[in-house]
């Protein structure tokens, strides 16, 4: 009786294993984004939060034991197309917000001469008592 | 098709289509010249749009387009109604007298070569801030924030200072987790409803709501846009952000990028869960509250010990957001129609306040109060364009400030929390000592400078600014069509049409 209880929340657990993924590496992104000094580590979080973003919708759309969403003989059940579809949209945006960031790094390394957020702040710190 | 005989107005897509095909050909131009042509020109036609549309909102009701001919929810559909209208006659009356008033401005501001960049950027801007407003489906509407937002990051960083590159980068990342936390609770959404569609999501929505779910996807939609909002304590990113953009940039984003956001706000708090009873199932209205009063005097206090008048203006933008959450707090008509009012006349005053300030920084490259010592004088008349800006975010009678806090008073008072009535007027006084710090070092103080010489601006840029500011004290001193259109779309919002 027990054994089948315990296999009843096991296989809930597995078949919500993405989700766990999903908050995971969304908590690791974040915490990374908010944690780490270094500008380009930072972007490194940003990118596994909204990656973490697409496996959701991904899973979201998932059915067990459906196919793709095809017409044709002999398939009846299948995963839906929309949110795999919105997250094409989300990774375009996803890569394109990560080559702005890197490119304004860049410019940062430039104009400062370093891409940690602590000795930027001292810089800009300095320049706010001269203004 | 059954939908066929709907009206399907193609108005409604000309107005993101337009500004959204002019960045590319400004590219192609490759020319400063050109470019600002085509941007101006555009701004002015996608006016001339939202002016018409204007008309037939307030004369049929909603319009509507449905995007190849697809019949929603399936298909995406623009809609535009009485708030809509509102919030575009905004975005692109201040981008009609912005372009104008960028070609100088810019072209000291920014290296040449790179201008028509500059105004391709600003055009994407336009077109998705239009797009947040006028599409009908959530994930529609990510993707117009993540254009509007990712054409102003690149706009900021164009910003003389090389600060300017710290501060949108730090936005970048703000307003990425804010899209981000939105593109979640969108996708919590679909889990619960199978819908992205605004009006469907509204309908199934009663259904759901006592689920975790929708719970979490509240949660994840309001604190998204309130990022993109600046609402306290989320702002950290727009003081840096306005204070180091090119000064056209940061009239021009001052006035509609937070009310674009505080619009969709309003329509996740009350079209999406319009028929829910949102407010006493959460204490939506407590936190929101709590929030804007925040905002309104801890941000008016920064702004009064800012030396830069730039950031000075940029605290108090984080300041009047407060009272437009406020209004939206208070979810009553009086208080609803105070919030989005002011969204229009916080538009007002701020591009009015900005363009000045950009004027000042054009002729002179003052920013700081010390270096605005006797500035009254040298500057007559864009002076006197700030101080109706100023003496309209202190909120005195015959300007539009004043018909905005009136509003939320009497809301305030209607729901029996004269406190917060109280505090709305005290708050008021803050601005007062800001607004008079800089009057005080323009008007009080003698130049430092030996040439007494009249330093005004060119007139590209003193038209639009005094354009704004008198529109300001027309709509301070008659504020009928204001108050009756904010009035119409917080009744629609309210669900009594």
């Amino acid at each position: 009786m027990t054994d089948m209880i315990d296999m009843a929340t096991l296989n809930d657990w597995i078949g919500l294993l993405n989700y766990w993924v999903a908050i995971v590496l969304m908590m690791a992104g974040f915490y990374t984004v908010i944690a780490q000094h270094n500008l380009t580590k930072k972007i490194v979080g940003l990118n596994i939060f909204q990656v973490a973003v697409f496996v959701f919708y991904i899973t979201m759309g998932k059915i067990d034991g459906g196919t793709a969403p095809i017409l044709g003989d002999g398939i009846e059940v299948y995963s839906n197309p929309l949110p795999h579809v919105l997250i094409l949209t989300a990774i375009v945006v996803g890569v394109a917000t990560t080559a702005l960031a890197l490119a304004l790094v860049v410019r940062i390394h430039h104009s400062f001469g370093t891409i940690e957020e602590d000795e930027i702040q001292v810089i800009e710190h300095d320049e706010e008592d001269v203004a | 098709m059954s939908g066929a005989e709907m009206t399907s107005d193609p108005w409604l897509i000309l107005l993101v289509v337009v500004p959204l095909l002019a960045a590319p050909v400004c590219v192609m131009l490759r020319s400063a010249g050109g470019a600002w042509s085509v941007a101006t020109a555009v701004s002015w036609v996608v006016f001339a749009i939202a002016v018409k549309l204007l008309i037939t909102v307030l004369d049929q009701g909603e319009v509507v387009y449905r995007i190849g001919g697809w019949d929603a929810p399936w298909g995406i559909e623009y809609k535009l109604d009485a708030l809509g209208a509102f919030v575009v006659l905004i975005v692109t009356a201040i981008g009609a007298l912005v372009f104008p008033y960028a070609k100088r401005s810019v072209e000291k501001e920014i290296r040449g070569d790179r201008i028509y960049l500059f105004y391709a950027m600003l055009l994407l801007c336009l077109s998705g801030l239009l797009g947040i407003t006028v599409t009908g489906d959530a994930f529609n509407l990510f993707v117009f924030l993540e254009i509007s937002s990712l054409s102003s990051y690149v706009l900021i960083s164009l910003g003389q200072d090389r600060r300017a590159l710290t501060a949108a980068f730090r936005y970048l990342i703000m307003g990425t987790i804010g899209a981000t936390f939105y593109i979640i609770g969108v996708g919590l959404m679909y889990q619960m409803t199978g819908t992205l569609n605004i009006a469907d999501l509204k309908t199934i929505m009663p259904a759901v709501v006592d689920t975790r779910t929708v719970h979490a996807a509240m949660a994840f939609l309001t604190v998204g846009i309130s990022l993109k909002l600046a609402l306290f304590p989320l702002h950290l990113w727009l003081p840096n952000a306005y204070t180091f953009a090119p000064s056209a940039v940061t009239a021009f984003l001052a006035a509609t990028a937070t009310k674009v956001s505080a619009y969709v706000l309003l329509r996740i708090l009350f079209t999406l869960f319009g028929d829910v009873d949102l407010f006493t199932a959460f204490p939506l209205r407590e936190i929101l509250i709590a929030m804007a009063l925040a905002a309104m005097f801890l941000a008016s206090l920064s702004a009064i010990w800012q030396e830069n008048i730039k950031r000075m203006m940029a605290y108090s933008s984080v300041a009047q957001i407060g009272y437009i959450v406020l209004g939206i707090a208070m979810a009553t008509e009086t208080g609803l129609t105070g919030g989005i009012v002011h969204m229009f006349n916080h538009a007002l005053m701020k591009g009015t306040a900005f363009m000045a300030i950009g004027a000042i920084v054009f002729a002179t490259g003052a920013v700081t109060l010390k270096q605005l010592e006797g500035i009254g004088k040298r500057m007559p008349l864009t002076m006197a364009a700030f101080v109706i800006a100023g003496l309209g975010l202190v909120g005195i009678p015959m300007t539009p400030g004043f018909i905005s806090k009136w509003q939320l008073v009497t809301a305030a008072l209607e729901l029996d929390m004269w406190p917060l009535a109280a505090l709305i007027v005290l708050s008021s006084l803050l601005a007062v000592i800001y607004v008079w710090r800089v009057f005080e070092v323009a008007y009080l103080r003698e130049s430092p400078i030996v040439a007494h010489k009249p330093a005004e601006v060119p007139l590209s840029m003193l038209i639009p600014t005094w354009a704004l500011a008198l529109t300001g004290l027309y709509f301070g001193a008659n504020a009928t069509f204001t108050l009756n259109l904010a009035h119409t779309a917080a009744r629609s919002l309210m669900g009594g049409l």
